[in-house]
């Protein structure tokens, strides 16, 4: 299904609220640089910034990769991992 | 516009709630059952609460020209327990021919464990041998990917189902496409935080289309708007999108699902 507008429209409506998310985003890293106690040692640090760097990636699809990021790995052995009952 | 919101939780709501969401449009809800916040100690406690779903809501909602169905279940949060869960899968049969009743859920997996996956598929047959529709809950945040895959393996491989009698909810961008592409209809969740915003949910309906596709507010308890489906016909709107795609998101699909169900006799607002 194609997009009613252009690029250029989307932008000119997204580029406020993209903004704001972005100095959402600064100031909460600067919150925690901020902090007593040091750099968390925390995967989830390691994987907002992985996050960040796939955002600056080219292709259509940035919204499921940095869903996949943030996921636990699928394995399709697991009825057999978890010892499943026969059916 | 009318619209019907296939997934909210009303027993956790108030009136003014149903008075709200008959002024911004909504004709008709669908309300499964879910987790009330905590562990519930007793069948007993299950037959209540399906009393409340079955009876009091559905004359709740009347009074503000709501229509009010229903799904029924033991949700997966509390199949850790699994004696329990079977004790509810065993009495549900008492409500399955109640008014408004549209089939079994919401059912799925939550931390994606064994007695889950087992509790699940229990739920499954029971549908399938009562010709019950199914709505199925996928898990949250890290654990939705690979639940959700779960989920998908278990029901392929029951060749008893008919796929287009099975919605799964919660639907993502990372979730969608294997859910939609398996034959099956897919629910997007509006929450202010976890789940999906109106936004992206329009982004997802320019990617897919709008087959086999519905919106909810999956109002409840914790942080969530009811009124979340308004906001995405409004975001719909702002991009230009015309009325029939939006209706056919936010009415027509619901109805066409829904209308599977035996119980299923709305009554369209004149």
């Amino acid at each position: 299904m194609s997009q009613k507008f252009t690029a250029q429209a989307i932008l000119e409506r997204e580029y406020l609220p993209v903004r704001a998310k972005i100095i959402e985003i600064a100031s909460a890293l600067d919150r925690i640089d901020r902090a007593t106690g040091g750099p968390p040692d925390d995967p989830r640090g390691k994987q907002i910034q992985t996050a960040l760097e796939l955002l600056l990636e080219n292709g259509p699809d940035r919204a499921e990769r940095v869903q996949l990021l943030f996921s636990r790995h699928y394995d399709e052995t697991w009825p057999a991992t978890l010892q499943m009952p026969n059916r | 516009m009318y619209y019907i919101d296939p997934h909210i939780h009303m027993v956790s709501r108030t009136t003014d709630d149903y008075e709200t969401l008959a002024k911004m449009g909504c004709v008709g809800l669908s309300e499964p059952a879910f987790w009330a916040g905590y562990d519930r100690g007793s069948v007993d406690g299950f037959r209540d609460y399906f009393r409340q779903l079955t009876d009091f809501e559905s004359r709740r909602a009347a009074i503000y020209g709501i229509q009010h169905f229903t799904w029924l279940c033991i949700n997966a949060k509390e199949a850790e327990n699994v004696e329990l869960s079977r004790d509810v899968i065993a009495m549900i049969p008492e409500f399955l021919n109640a008014k408004g009743v549209l089939g079994i859920g919401e059912i799925g997996l939550n931390k994606n464990t064994r007695n889950e996956a087992i509790v699940f598929l229990e739920h499954i047959d029971l549908a399938m041998k009562t010709n019950e529709q199914i709505l199925i809950h996928t898990p949250h945040l890290e654990d939705k990917y690979q639940g959700t895959r779960m989920i998908l393996d278990m029901l392929i491989s029951d060749n008893r189902i008919e796929r287009h009698r099975v919605l799964v909810d919660h639907v993502e961008e990372h979730t969608i496409r294997p859910v939609l592409e398996a034959g099956f209809w897919a629910g997007m969740t509006l929450y202010p935080v976890s789940k999906c915003t109106p936004a992206r949910a329009a982004d997802m309906v320019e990617m897919y289309g709008p087959e086999r596709l519905m919106v909810n507010s999956a109002g409840d308890w914790g942080p969530s708007k009811p009124t979340a489906v308004p906001d995405f016909i409004l975001e719909m709107r702002r991009r230009g999108h015309g009325e029939e795609l939006i209706r056919r998101i936010v009415y027509d699909n619901p109805l066409t699902f829904f209308g599977q169900s035996r119980n299923f006799d709305f009554q369209a607002p004149c």
